[in-house]
Parts: structure tokens; C-alpha cells; sequence
């Protein structure tokens, strides 16, 4: 068994990034200029972690992870001192209520509140379910609304498992949200999540005799900038969108790029017309199209891609990111981040245009997470 | 998995847990749980095991209270999905084991 790990050395102003990968959890953390990355880790070796997240909300840096493996089943811990210590082990506080018939498989996604709401918190879970808390993550429970809704039966679990990997609370009215899962689709809130309602016009299901179908659809990830507050961004399983209307409608954005089939998708930290995304050649072979790993950008919210390659490689490359694997942190210019399932882990300091590997050799990376310390 | 090569039961009216590594950062570090009080079932074995070590019957057990399906739990060498389920009968000085299943990669 490795060595316990000691915890990341990042401090104030640093730029920490958490990767969750099929075997534990790594920390790598860099001064601002990003050039030179401190590893810290495996945190729970052996251990899967799908979900990690860093909430700086109030000025202290609180990271979460949410270890598990197919034997013991998954839990939520917290650390306060940027995986020196853990705590929650003793706990199991991300349940199914007992009648529901559901049992936790695993957690997707780990979503801090609104800034202005520093106890609230939000997870995804497979089977596919939003938990919240209100109590900064001591006590959780299922939103009621999404859990008994009237389709849930009707929901059918992808090749990744039945997840809700997209939690996003609206920027300005915090009675909407969005969430997105496989496969299913994206489904809103108007109410504060009393009730839900399958936004997926426009959006296709391949996979399905009913290409368009009012749910059912296997979205991969959903992006979004809070500056815009009416637009999304949307990867599917075969298709990239952009809707205006807050998910009522999608447009198809496919523009240039080698395959609208995709996992991880991120919004620029400063500008809303920028996205970043790497394609795949397709469901039956996810891997980088052309053997050449290429993040694609567009500046002008999907009217047009171009391939970034500087410091990517171009000639064998067979790699495969998945859904949370793609992050960007909040610095100017952005830093753009993301991880394969061969254990490669790639930055850039540069919105983009040029890219180092931060590391080689990892176990398969499946969750990306970069932020700047409080 | 590193199971003692002689595995003793409890005190005299009592039953032995053994747990696997995984499950020992939850026990202080002990491989062996001690269930002193009497129980006919290893169904009810585990509820007096939950009262006083609830992170690991959580870990053992889903939300449905049935046995998680990659974990494999014998009572007196016999696994329990083949002689009874969680009505599988222990009697005092059993030894119940509890070890993950050979899966994954």
C-alpha cells in the first residue's frame, strides 16, 4: 500500500487541481503562473472517486471527495486541511430513504451552493437522484420531486450507469435549475424542486427509434457561464448543442468539429462565448478521432471550433476523456485542464493554446476538478 | 485478504465477526467485531452489530437492508446465500466472516 499522503501544500492564491481517478484521488497544485505542479497522493488508494470538489465559498477551502468501490459501496468525506485528514468514515450520511427501493451505487457530482447560500450544497447520485443539504454537507436528503417523479420508472441506465453528472442552479432566480443525466436528459425546475419537467427539445437520441423523444435522451454534460444566464451548452451522446432559453429549446452547434460525439465540456472562466470541448470518433469507438488528441474551442458560442494541438500529441494518440474530466479554473488567462482514461492529466496556462502534461501514469482518470484557493 | 489461519470464536455465548482490511479503519483497526448478545439469526447478528458499529453494517448492508452484491458473508464456513439468507442460523461461538467477492479490475 502506498503512503499515506500528507496533503496538499497549495495556500492562498494557488491553483489546486483534484483528480479523481478508478483507483484514488490525486492533488496537484501550482503557484498562479501554473508552471510547476506539486503531486499529492493516492488519497484512498484502490478506491474509485467520481466526484471531488474544492468550495472555497466564505474564504475557506473545504475539499470533498466521494470514495467508493463496488464491494463497500460509496461515501462523502471532507477534508479541511487539503487531504491531510478525511472525516465522515464513521458516517454514511448520502442515503435513499428506506420505501424508495433505491440504494446509493455511487456519487457523480459534487455541486457548492450560490455564494450567498454558503451552507447549501448539492449532489448527483446514481441511481439517478439530487440530494441537497443545508447544513454546508453535514445532513443530506433527496429532493422529493425528482425522486418520485412520474418518468423515473421510465429511466434506463447508460453504459456509465443511471447518473445525474449536472447540477446547475440558475444564476439570478434560485426557484430554477437544471439537471442532466444518463440517459434521461436534462430536466428543469421552476419551483424550487417541487417540480421537474424534461427540457429536451431539439436535442436527439440517436440510440432510440423516436430520434426526438420528450426525454430519454443520454446527455453527457451541460455547461454553463453565470454572466449568460439563459444559455447552456450541452454534449450529447452524438450532438452538441447551445440553447438561449434556459434548455426550453436546443440548436445544433456542430460546426467544424470531427464528431459531435463527446464527453467533458467547459465554459471559459471570463467569456461566455467560449467553450471547450474534446470529441471522440464515436460510441462504438471512444477514442480521439484521427489517433490525434485535440481540444476543440470556439470563441463565438459554437458558430465555429478549432483544434488546439500545441503540446497535445498528434501522432497514436488514443485517449478517451470522460464527462468530468474536462475543467477550467477562475485565473486570467484561463487554465484549461483535463484527464484521459490512460492516466494522462494535461494544462494549459493559456486559455487553451498551448499545453503541458502534468503527469503520465496514473490509474484511468474520470474527474477533473481545478480551482483557485481562498 | 489476510485472514488469520485459525479463526477463534467469541466468549462463550458470544459470536466472532471477522472483517476484511477494508472494513478495519472503521473497527480501530481489529479484524474481530465481538457480538456478546444472543441472536438466533445472522440477520439479527447484524442488526447487534449495527447498534454499536453502524458504519460498518452500513458498509455490509444497502439502504434495502440486503447484502450488498459484491460482498459475500459465511457463517461457520457455508456462504450464507446458499444455506439461508440473513435467516441463516448461528449459535454461540459461531464465526461469521465477511469478505469482498473476487470481481472487478
Amino acid at each position: 500500500m502506498p503512503e499515506a499522503p500528507t496533503g496538499s501544500p497549495a495556500r492562498s492564491g494557488d491553483v489546486l487541481i483534484a483528480v479523481g481517478t478508478m483507483k484514488g484521488a490525486f492533488l496537484f497544485s501550482s503557484a498562479p503562473d501554473r508552471s510547476d505542479w506539486q503531486m499529492d497522493g493516492p488519497h484512498f488508494p484502490g478506491e474509485e472517486v467520481y466526484a471531488m470538489a474544492l468550495d472555497s465559498r466564505g474564504g475557506s477551502n473545504i475539499l470533498w471527495a466521494a470514495p467508493g468501490n463496488p464491494f463497500f459501496g460509496t461515501t462523502l468525506l471532507r477534508s479541511d486541511d487539503l487531504g491531510a485528514t478525511w472525516s465522515g468514515k464513521d458516517e454514511r450520511p448520502v442515503r435513499f430513504p428506506e420505501e424508495s427501493g433505491l440504494s446509493l451505487e455511487r456519487i457523480w457530482q459534487i455541486r457548492p451552493g450560490p455564494a450567498e447560500e454558503p451552507d447549501r450544497m448539492w449532489l448527483g447520485v446514481e441511481p439517478t437522484c439530487l440530494f441537497e443539504s443545508t447544513d454546508g454537507g453535514d445532513s443530506w436528503a433527496p429532493v422529493q420531486g425528482f425522486l418520485e417523479h412520474e418518468h423515473r420508472e421510465r429511466w434506463t441506465p447508460g453504459k456509465g450507469g443511471l447518473c445525474m453528472h449536472t447540477i446547475i442552479p440558475h444564476a439570478t432566480d434560485s426557484e430554477r435549475m437544471l439537471v442532466a443525466f444518463s440517459t434521461g436528459g436534462v430536466y428543469g425546475t421552476d419551483d424550487g424542486g417541487r417540480s421537474w419537467a424534461p427540457r429536451n427539445t431539439g436535442v436527439r437520441a440517436e440510440f432510440l427509434p423516436d430520434k426526438h423523444p420528450e426525454f430519454g435522451q443520454c446527455v453527457h454534460k451541460v455547461a454553463y457561464h453565470p454572466d449568460r444566464p439563459e444559455r447552456l451548452f450541452l454534449q450529447n451522446h452524438w450532438g452538441l448543442y447551445r440553447s438561449d432559453d434556459w434548455a426550453s429549446s436546443w440548436q445544433d452547434v456542430a460546426n467544424g468539429v470531427p464528431s459531435d460525439f463527446g464527453f467533458g465540456m467547459a465554459v471559459h472562466p471570463h467569456d461566455p462565448d467560449t467553450v471547450y470541448i474534446v470529441p471522440l470518433e464515436s460510441d462504438g469507438f471512444r477514442c480521439t478521432p484521427e489517433a490525434k488528441l485535440r481540444v476543440y474551442r470556439t470563441r463565438d458560442a459554437g458558430g465555429s471550433w478549432r483544434p488546439l494541438t500545441r503540446g497535445l500529441p498528434q501522432k497514436d494518440a488514443y485517449e478517451t476523456v470522460l464527462r468530468d474530466a474536462l475543467d477550467v479554473d477562475a485565473l486570467a488567462p484561463a487554465g484549461v485542464y483535463f484527464g484521459t482514461r490512460s492516466g494522462k492529466v494535461f494544462a494549459s496556462s493559456d486559455d487553451g493554446d498551448s499545453w503541458d502534461m502534468v503527469i503520465e501514469g496514473l490509474p484511468p482518470v474520470v474527474c477533473v476538478k481545478a480551482s483557485v484557493l481562498a | 485478504m489476510d485472514l488469520p489461519l485459525e479463526m477463534s470464536g467469541g466468549g462463550d455465548e458470544g459470536v466472532v465477526v471477522l472483517l476484511p482490511g477494508q472494513l478495519r479503519d472503521l473497527t480501530g483497526g481489529e479484524a474481530r467485531v465481538h457480538v456478546d448478545e444472543p441472536a438466533d439469526t445472522v440477520g439479527a447478528l447484524f442488526q447487534l452489530l449495527r447498534a454499536t458499529h453502524p458504519a460498518v453494517y452500513d458498509r455490509i448492508f444497502t439502504e434495502r437492508r440486503e447484502v450488498r452484491p459484491h460482498v459475500n458473508v459465511f457463517v461457520d464456513g457455508a456462504d450464507i446465500r446458499w444455506v439461508g439468507g440473513l435467516e441463516t442460523p448461528v449459535r454461540p461461538r459461531s464465526e461469521v466472516v465477511v469478505i469482498p467477492a473476487v470481481s472487478g479490475g
